[in-house]
């Protein structure tokens, strides 16, 4: 059983839902990403999402964007980013790290290279944004023979038919994304994720984490209700921007919007 | 070196999925799949659907002004002194380029798919400018989205849009170039995607888009074979084209790719020259890699980052290239290579003064090429450049170029 599917598993049997943050490596720098991931685990995140910064972040908001941009001003590689996994697992054996991000960097580095040194590091899944199951073919067997999740994305548009296909491929957990739109923008409608992720549950026996558009405790509670996780990303990258030059105070704001969404999620519970 | 590619071969590229070989295909957000599905099924009813194809026709015949001429340049010949230069003249093309032929074809698609907002990207301003224009015909409401840095050097192409009722968005994101306006483009779609047909203008991004626009496109290269025909009673012996996305070069090599004896260049923007690294060069100088929906041959740095890019002409200035390309270049079907800033400025020049024709920057350096390549040919050969555009929108940078406040 991946690290993934253990905690998702137990949080089920818990009757709770998973809280899981997004934050792009090597932003502000890339020195603190490690202690930021620490940080979230402590507010309560269930898994980590960790960006890996790309050039040209076609689905993501100016939030994201602007994560890169910082980010890959201090040169942050790939290599880079599953290092900092590397670094976080010697204190942290829990908490599963999936890398989201872009196809090209690990074209670059080689499809191969990039799944051995991910296992070896301790990641726990992969999520690329502009991979689509059909694209996967020769990709997504060199991560799941390494026990690494391959993640993929469904959307309002996914049809029927591709939803059961998605499904098929993935691992760990589906991510649906809550409306049409990028990351960071504020036109979440929470009957009609609720509709269509009873719907997809219906496809395929696999959790289903809700990201996009997901902002404070209320939202994630409104979500977490009708699935079986929330992603926040945008909201935690912003926080990050305007509390670039103090690490601490960041540490600080990151906690205060983020235990918050953990105890909306565990009062779904009761 | 020539290579021969059967009927057979090529009515299978792409493949079902959008492949050329190991490039092209369909790498994008889950939202946009569908839609995108959606479009390869109707585009492929629609190719043979005589009906679509006889409106296609007309509007290129009637709107367009095609056929375009293919013109010898005879005093260019002379001065060159190797083979006969001929020039296809896509830059008297209503709108000026050969972009409108694209988007007319996709304006239809759009009409016929009930989408009423049209969206593009555009770096030079010429394929704005050619969207925005069907636009204005077909009552659309248009958004084009062009990098800051590219609407402040084709300052004229954002006004012509402007009158033509389209709204300009300046992108501030990344380099503000051609790649950038592509992104935002591309948010745009996936937020607005019910409604919204998003006319690429070049043969590069997701499948079906580098198939439908290379179809669209082909018309300059079936024109150019029937006419070389009849005016010499041979195939042309050399192509010229440049390339940024490349979009024009697709459309005048690809009804030629099968007749092995035509040989093929395809002429990319080495900038300020290839060595220093300041260019937009990815089939000389690039490796293969994933962007914009495609795989494709990318000018990226070691880590899989997209490479800055520098053309003196804003419609070159791209770090990808459309697949096709990429497969055509590794078969060694068509050739590809680059001429700098200051050779395209040259050939500008020439072919102004010998021929009175001002070529578009772009244009510029499939001329400075073809000029040198005719040099080194017989005399009894013939070397078709293709006049992908007119000149009209680059006269403020020349004049800048040149010292010169107008």
């Amino acid at each position: 059983m991946s690290r993934i599917e253990g905690v998702m598993k137990a949080l089920k049997e818990q009757n709770r839902k998973a809280l899981i943050p997004y934050i792009t490596a090597g932003d502000p720098h890339p020195d603190v990403t490690v202690d930021l991931m620490h940080t979230l685990v402590s507010a309560g995140a269930d898994i980590i999402e960790l960006g890996v910064p790309f050039s040209d972040p076609m689905a993501d908001g100016p939030v994201i964007q602007l994560a890169c941009e910082r980010s890959l001003k201090h040169g942050t590689s790939l290599r880079q980013v599953i290092g900092m996994v590397k670094e976080f697992r010697k204190q942290d054996d829990k908490t599963p790290v999936v890398l989201m991000g872009y196809l090209n960097p690990m074209e670059a580095m080689g499809y191969e290279t990039f799944a051995e040194a991910a296992a070896d590091s301790g990641v726990d899944g992969i999520l690329t944004v502009d991979l689509p199951p059909e694209e996967a073919d020769d990709v997504a067997p060199l991560f799941t023979s390494r026990n690494l999740d391959a993640i993929f994305l469904l959307a309002p548009t996914t049809i029927d038919e591709r939803i059961r296909a998605i499904a098929e491929h993935s691992s760990g957990y589906v991510y649906y994304v809550s409306f049409k739109g990028v990351t960071g923008a504020a036109k979440i409608n929470v009957d009609e994720v609720a509709a269509k992720v009873a719907h997809i549950h219906e496809m395929t026996a696999l959790p289903v984490g809700v990201g996009f558009g997901i902002r404070d405790a209320e939202t994630a509670a409104a979500v977490g209700r009708v699935s079986d996780g929330v992603i926040v990303g945008s909201v935690l990258v912003d926080t990050i921007a305007r509390n670039q030059a103090d690490t601490e105070e960041l540490k600080r704001a990151l906690t205060d919007l983020l235990h918050p969404m953990r105890e909306a999620l565990d009062s779904l519970a009761s | 070196m020539s290579v021969k590619l059967t009927e057979e071969m090529l009515s299978a590229l792409p493949d079902a999925r959008g492949h050329f070989g190991a490039y092209g295909g369909r790498f994008v957000s889950e939202t946009l799949m569908d839609s995108l599905m959606i479009l390869e099924k109707e585009y492929l009813q629609m190719k043979n659907d005589p009906e679509f194809q006889a409106k296609f026709d007309k509007d290129l015949a009637d709107y367009v002004g095609r056929p375009s001429p293919l013109y010898f340049a005879e005093r260019l010949t002379r001065e060159t002194g190797g083979a006969q230069i001929w020039l296809k003249r896509e830059d008297l093309n209503h709108t000026g380029a050969h972009k409108v032929n694209n988007t007319i074809g996709q304006a239809l698609l759009a009409s016929f798919l009930g989408k009423k907002r049209i969206i593009a990207e555009t770096g030079a301003g010429q394929h704005g400018v050619a969207t925005a224009t069907v636009c204005a015909r077909l009552g659309l409401e248009c958004h084009v989205f062009m990098g800051a840095e590219d609407v402040q050097r084709q300052s004229l192409n954002v006004y012509r849009m402007k009158l033509l009722g389209a709204q300009v968005h300046a992108v501030q994101s990344g380099t503000r170039t051609l790649k950038d306006a592509m992104n935002d483009a591309m948010r745009d779609w996936v937020s607005h995607v019910d409604d919204t047909f998003y006319i690429i203008g070049t043969v590069a991004g997701p499948h079906p888009y580098p198939l439908l626009v290379r179809d669209f496109q082909s018309v300059i290269g079936r024109e150019t074979r029937r006419q070389a025909l009849e005016k010499t009673g041979k195939l042309p012996d050399a192509l010229v084209a440049c390339v940024g996305g490349g979009s024009n070069a697709i459309g005048m090599f690809y009804p030629f790719l099968g007749d092995e004896n035509v040989e093929m260049y395809g002429v990319e923007a080495g900038g300020l020259g290839i060595e220093t690294g300041q260019h937009a060069a990815p089939l000389c100088a690039g490796r293969p890699g994933v962007l914009h929906g495609n795989r494709t041959y990318l000018m990226e740095d070691e880590n899989g980052q997209i490479a800055g890019t520098h053309s003196v002409s804003a419609g070159l200035d791209y770090p990808g290239v459309g697949p096709e390309h990429a497969w055509l270049k590794d078969i060694g079907r068509a050739n590809y290579v680059s001429v700098t800033d200051n050779e395209a400025l040259d050939g500008f020049r020439m072919l102004t003064r010998v021929e009175g024709i001002m070529p578009a920057l772009e244009t510029a350096h499939a001329v400075a090429y073809g000029v040198k390549k005719a040099a080194e040919m017989d005399k009894d050969q013939m070397l078709v450049i293709n006049i992908s555009g007119r000149g009209d929108k680059d006269i403020h940078t020349i004049a800048q170029l040149d010292g010169i406040e107008i």
